[in-house]
């Protein structure tokens, strides 16, 4: 069971910028995810859909190292396998994605000045750090309210803010946990040029969460389903979710892999 | 209409609010005036003139042996013993709540024992307070202290722990040490909690400390009060009654305002 994970090649030279080998997660002796592997490309956008409690959501908690998994590991470029979140890894949730207590140059500067010892820049760093936050604020349509708090702010700019900020922070990935799933569908559309221009202007590699498969497909180079390949229907929770079908979304969302022959014939 | 879904207008509203008190100064008038002509040496309810003439007499009129305003000697005593203890009590609860509510080594170490601690009576360690720090300040500062820290603690641990997961993830994503957390993510959004904790704290605060200077004092709102009790002096004992009343909602009032000023992030949820 289980084709060999698709590998980016360039030139004949496997290229592997985020390698997952091997992975599995389960909690209290339920598994919620078993045997992922996954290789993802520099700069590629990865849409990850599914539905709900099928483990995509948590696969975007390992890829965070906000928790270990049971087995296996997550390596961007070869590094270390990280045990807990850091600047390698920037991530825009869907809610409580600021912070409400600084004002938006302030939700900015904070990616710079919360790498010090003691959270705050010295006086000279701080009027240059203000300064890229204004440029970086002009850029993203957000400069005409700077000095406002983020509760004061809609749904879409407080996600636009969002996402300067973690890229201020300059990660070596970007995760995406339904960042737009708070918004109506207009914000929506202009949140999906948003993110299309900075990916253009940055070449992030991007991990997408959503539940919204039009989107995963808009967005993403590559459309990740999570699905139970194996069902016991005496038993929902025996098995745990698995990457089941992995799209090449740049074509019009041809696939050209199918990870799991018997899926359909289990998953009635 | 339904009753839940009836309002009173702007007008109505501040009727409304002061129609208790209008009650409440009614039946003491009227009280006092059936005692009173039952018999004018009655001093359990006296008029509401002489109530005024004394608290004037109080806040003018020095003592004759002292030579000193009293009622501001106590005043003073009182509100000093009080914003020691309640500050010691802010800055214990507000160190141990923050690491309580950070730190999962420190929380399963302090929370169990906090959580018991605040079931102890304070008032039933006066006397150990009192055999422990001596009569003198020492003990009624303590006694504040240990009566408030405990539920401060327990509410502001509980404020860190209810900052979402997103933003703790968040600040580390860019880059924050547990120290920086600590000071640029948890600290600046308990403050607020701190002062709505210690407002409604400062209920209790007065409570020990009443009882304290009661107990064992020389000066002080309290002891005066526990003081002219002996005489009946229902006068002087109303008109400390109706200061510290004062006293406090000016207090807490205070607070308020300095919250609203310094947390204008916090919207209208003050």
């Amino acid at each position: 069971m289980g084709v060999a994970p698709r590998l980016p090649v360039d030139g004949g030279v496997v290229v592997s910028f985020v390698r997952v080998r091997g992975l599995w997660q389960s909690y209290g002796g339920r598994p919620i995810l078993e045997r992922i592997d996954l290789d993802v490309a520099k700069g590629e956008f990865v849409s990850i859909v599914g539905a709900s409690g099928c483990g995509k959501s948590t696969f975007l908690r390992l890829l965070l190292a906000e928790e270990m998994p049971s087995r296996g590991t997550i390596r961007i470029e070869d590094g270390p396998v990280a045990r807990e979140p850091g600047r390698e890894r920037g991530v825009v949730f869907q809610r409580y994605s600021v912070f409400p207590h600084l004002t938006v140059r302030a939700n900015v500067v904070a990616a710079e000045s919360f790498a010090t010892r003691r959270g705050w820049l010295s006086r000279a760093g701080r009027q240059a750090a203000r300064d890229r936050a204004d440029a970086l604020l002009e850029r993203i349509g957000l400069a005409h309210v700077a000095d406002a708090y983020p509760a004061t702010l809609s749904g879409g700019m407080q996600q636009r803010l969002a996402i300067g900020q973690a890229l201020t922070a300059r990660p070596r990935i970007l995760l995406l946990d339904e960042p737009f799933g708070a918004l109506d569908p207009g914000t929506r559309l202009s949140m999906h040029d948003f993110v299309s221009e900075l990916r253009a202007e940055t070449g992030m590699t991007i991990f997408m969460v959503t539940h919204d498969l039009a989107e995963g497909f808009k967005l993403g180079d590559r459309v990740l389903v999570f699905d139970k390949p194996r069902w016991d229907p005496h038993e929902p929770e025996a098995f745990g979710a698995t990457i089941t079908y992995d799209f090449d979304a740049r074509h019009g969302g041809i696939p050209y892999q199918i990870k799991e022959d018997d899926h359909a014939a289990i998953h009635a | 209409m339904r009753l839940v879904n009836r309002h009173p207008s702007r007008r109505a509203a501040i009727v409304l609010a002061a129609l208790p008190f209008a009650a409440l100064a009614l039946a003491y008038v009227v009280g006092s005036e059936i005692r009173l002509a039952a018999n004018p040496q009655d001093k359990l309810l006296p008029a509401p003139g002489t109530i005024w003439e004394t608290a004037v007499r109080l806040f003018t009129v020095p003592d004759p042996r002292s030579g000193e305003l009293l009622v501001w000697q106590d005043t003073w005593a009182s509100l000093r013993r009080l914003a020691i203890g309640v500050g010691l009590a802010a800055a214990i609860s507000l160190v141990l709540g923050m690491a309580i509510g950070l730190l999962p080594y420190l929380r399963r170490t302090f929370a169990g024992f906090v959580a018991v601690i605040s079931m102890v009576p304070p008032l039933a360690l006066l006397p150990v307070l009192f055999i422990v720090f001596g009569l003198g300040e020492v003990s009624k500062i303590v006694l504040i202290t240990i009566g408030i820290a405990p539920f401060l603690t327990r509410d502001l641990s509980q404020r860190v722990l209810a900052i979402p997961r997103e933003q703790m993830v968040k600040a580390q994503t860019l880059g924050a040490s547990s120290l920086v957390i600590a000071l640029r993510v948890a600290l600046p959004q308990t403050l607020p909690h701190l002062i709505g904790g210690v407002r409604l704290s400062l209920g209790a605060a007065w409570l020990f400390l009443i009882a304290a200077e009661a107990v064992a004092s020389d000066v002080g709102l309290g002891y005066r009060i526990f003081l002219v009790r002996r005489y009946l002096a229902m006068d002087i004992i109303l008109t400390y009654v109706i200061w510290i009343t004062v006293l406090a909602f000016a207090i807490d009032w205070t607070l308020r305002w300095v919250s609203r000023r310094a947390f204008p992030w916090m919207g209208a949820s003050l």
